[in-house]
């Protein structure tokens, strides 16, 4: 469902088939809609079968980097005798993207689902479910949702009466970016300020609480209820273009759209027809500047590039950006690309922890950089200048958050030109008189 | 608050507080990362999280005041300070603030008396602050007034929005 539109004859709902149903919330009406049967034929299979329909199927994570969800699940140790865990990442803060929290407002049950069938395959007993703080009202449908999972007995010691401890934990986040990325999000559960660690040891190893952890988007998990139920080549049959981006994705659109809102297409849907046909194309006498499709930490595309552009992972690769989370940004042609870039640089500057020298000042200096260019203080050199602090900032961090801020200013700044040139040649006449 | 002095703290960890607190312990497997949620508990219980609030929570949770002060900051959204009876939220990161988030959160500040963000207006009524996303940038402008999140907010509705709270 294009939520909140109808769902859109050229969309293919399975995640987002029974968004805007408050029935669909419920225990007994997610029941009614085939809820839980999935978990139940997950209880009577082999963890590793469990691991090996979920990697035929294709599925990759949903939360930006699309990782093999099936080869992550197997880098998990196998009897180590350990406590093992999953954390579920609903940490949704990347600006573009806002998909997450309708599968946990309509679908929680399906989460809950997603999770649980998970836990088995990793063999972890417990789930912490990671809600940015500024989602109160998933938090309050995902609290409903799992007090009635535990009253019917789906969760619990004795899970659906398998014999087995299938237990989940709703954390609240507290306001903080950094806390998505899965290390940072392992600090923030055990209690500490949410400072990304530096890998090795990667979270199969050693995660949350020093444990076996792996680390799931919302979407991600929520697939693979489906994936059980209906099988692998079903899954991996759902396909416009590349054999290795299978299934749905739900992609959420904002910015000059007519209809903003989350949509769920097949991988390899044209971007073009997303954004004309599906949210029906720019506001009247309107054209298409430009596009951020997979949340902010992603290239900017051009007109051209979204031309003949499959979504989905290879294809966005191929066209100058990245697939990311599926938040797509949508600029028509009143934007100002170094505006906007620099509200972007500032986003990351306040949300850097600050601990990687080049992500702290590298920020910090590439939005003092775009606002004086702003304000008309700019200098030719400065583009040169933010393009070298911008590969300062990147492969050089312990985590990408640096790298995602250089992403909109190397190709903003190669890509849109324009924009910039205007801006420096709109210099103050003080400054002009001054030099 | 008396001139002399303040006055002697109120434990916070009493009656249902304390059950809700102790509620959290076997969710976990230690006391540490109860912080966050303790935390919480104490923003729900008086509104902000004071020094003696701190003190109070490294006790129960075996922790030193500093450590708990060095967490809390690392959080925008806990509260160091009073605010206003209702604070608001509004985001104005680039998907929104292309839509007109910025002149909602101007329109925010003029109607609620604050003057400034980050100001609490002088009848103690609301605090306005700017927030980067807020998850929900198809439906500009959202905002937060305490745990109310709204969408889709214009510089029209604002008036009506805040009459709702006294
Ligand atoms: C700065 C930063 C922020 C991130 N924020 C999120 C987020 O909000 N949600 C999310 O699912 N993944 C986020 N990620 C990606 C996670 O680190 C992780 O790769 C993902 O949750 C894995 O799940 P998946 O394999 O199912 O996609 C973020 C990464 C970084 C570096
Ligand atoms: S890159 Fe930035 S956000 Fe990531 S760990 Fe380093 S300082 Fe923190
Ligand atoms: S940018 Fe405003 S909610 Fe995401």
């Amino acid at each position: 469902m294009g939520y909140p539109h109808p769902i859109h004859p050229r969309e293919t709902p399975v995640l987002s088939q029974h968004f805007g149903q408050a029935a669909a919330r419920t225990y007994t009406g997610w029941v009614e809609r085939g809820g839980y049967q999935a978990l139940r034929k997950a209880i009577g299979m082999a963890p590793d079968d469990i691991i090996a329909e979920v990697k035929a199927s294709g599925l990759r994570g949903r939360g930006g980097a699309g990782f093999p969800t099936g080869l992550k699940w197997s880098f998990m140790p196998k009897d180590d005798g350990k406590p093992h865990y999953l954390c579920c990442n609903a940490d949704e803060s990347e600006p573009g993207t806002f998909k997450d929290r309708e599968v946990m407002r309509w679908t929680p049950h399906a989460l809950i689902e997603g999770c649980a069938i998970a836990q088995l395959a990793i063999r972890a007993d417990v789930t912490y479910i990671y809600i940015r703080g500024e989602f109160t009202e998933p938090y309050h449908v995902m609290q409903r949702a799992l007090a009635e999972a535990y009253a019917e007995g789906v969760l619990g010691a004795n899970a659906l009466g398998s014999g087995k401890r299938i237990d989940m934990v709703i954390h609240r986040g507290a306001g903080a970016y950094i806390c998505g990325e899965e290390t940072a999000m392992m600090n923030s559960i055990e209690g500490r300020r949410g400072n990304p660690r530096i890998k090795p040891p990667f979270p199969a190893v050693a995660g949350l609480f020093g444990q076996p952890t792996t680390i799931n988007n919302v979407e991600t998990l929520a697939a693979v209820p489906a994936i059980i139920n209906r099988g692998a080549a079903w899954y991996a049959g759902l396909s416009l273009s590349s054999p290795k981006s299978t299934g749905t994705k739900l992609i959420s659109v904002c910015g000059h759209v007519q209809r903003p809102g989350t949509y769920e297409i097949t991988l390899g849907f044209p971007m073009k027809d997303l954004i004309y046909d599906l949210c029906g194309g720019m506001r009247p006498g309107r054209t298409l500047k430009a596009v951020i499709p997979g949340g902010s930490s992603v290239p900017i595309m051009t007109p051209d590039e979204v031309e003949a552009c499959p979504t989905d992972y290879e294809g966005i690769v191929a066209h100058g950006s990245m697939l990311g989370s599926g938040g797509m940004i949508v600029m028509d042609d009143s934007t100002d690309l170094v505006y906007q870039i620099m509200r972007l640089a500032r986003f990351y500057a306040h949300e850097s922890c600050a601990q990687c020298t080049n992500c702290r000042e590298g920020t910090a200096w590439t939005t003092r950089i775009l606002e004086r260019m702003l304000a008309g203080e700019g200098k030719q050199s400065d583009l040169d200048l933010l393009l070298d602090l911008s590969d300062q900032m990147t492969g050089k961090t312990i985590c990408v958050l640096s790298d995602s801020c250089a992403a909109p200013v190397v190709s903003g700044i190669h890509k849109f030109r324009a924009d910039f040139d205007a801006c420096l040649s709109r210099v103050r006449p003080a400054v002009m008189a001054g030099v | 608050m008396t001139a002399h002095g303040t006055t002697p703290h109120q434990p916070i960890f009493a009656g249902d507080v304390l059950a809700k607190l102790e509620a959290l312990y076997p969710k976990y497997p230690d006391k540490r990362s109860v912080l966050l949620p303790a935390l919480w508990l104490v923003q729900e219980a008086r509104g902000w999280v004071s020094d003696d609030a701190v003190r109070e929570v490294a006790e129960r949770l075996d922790l030193t005041p500093s450590y708990v002060r060095g967490v809390l900051t690392f959080y925008t959204m806990y509260h160091k300070h009073p605010v206003g009876r209702h604070f608001i939220q509004v985001c104005t990161t680039s998907p929104c603030g292309m839509c007109g988030a910025e002149d909602v959160a101007r329109t925010l500040v003029e109607h609620s008396g604050c003057g400034d963000l980050g100001a609490t207006s002088p009848d103690g009524r609301f605090t306005v602050i700017e927030v980067e996303c807020l998850g929900a940038c198809g439906f500009p402008t959202p905002i937060l007034i305490d745990d109310d999140f709204i969408e889709s907010v214009t510089p029209e509705r604002v008036p009506e929005l805040l009459a709702r709270y006294p």
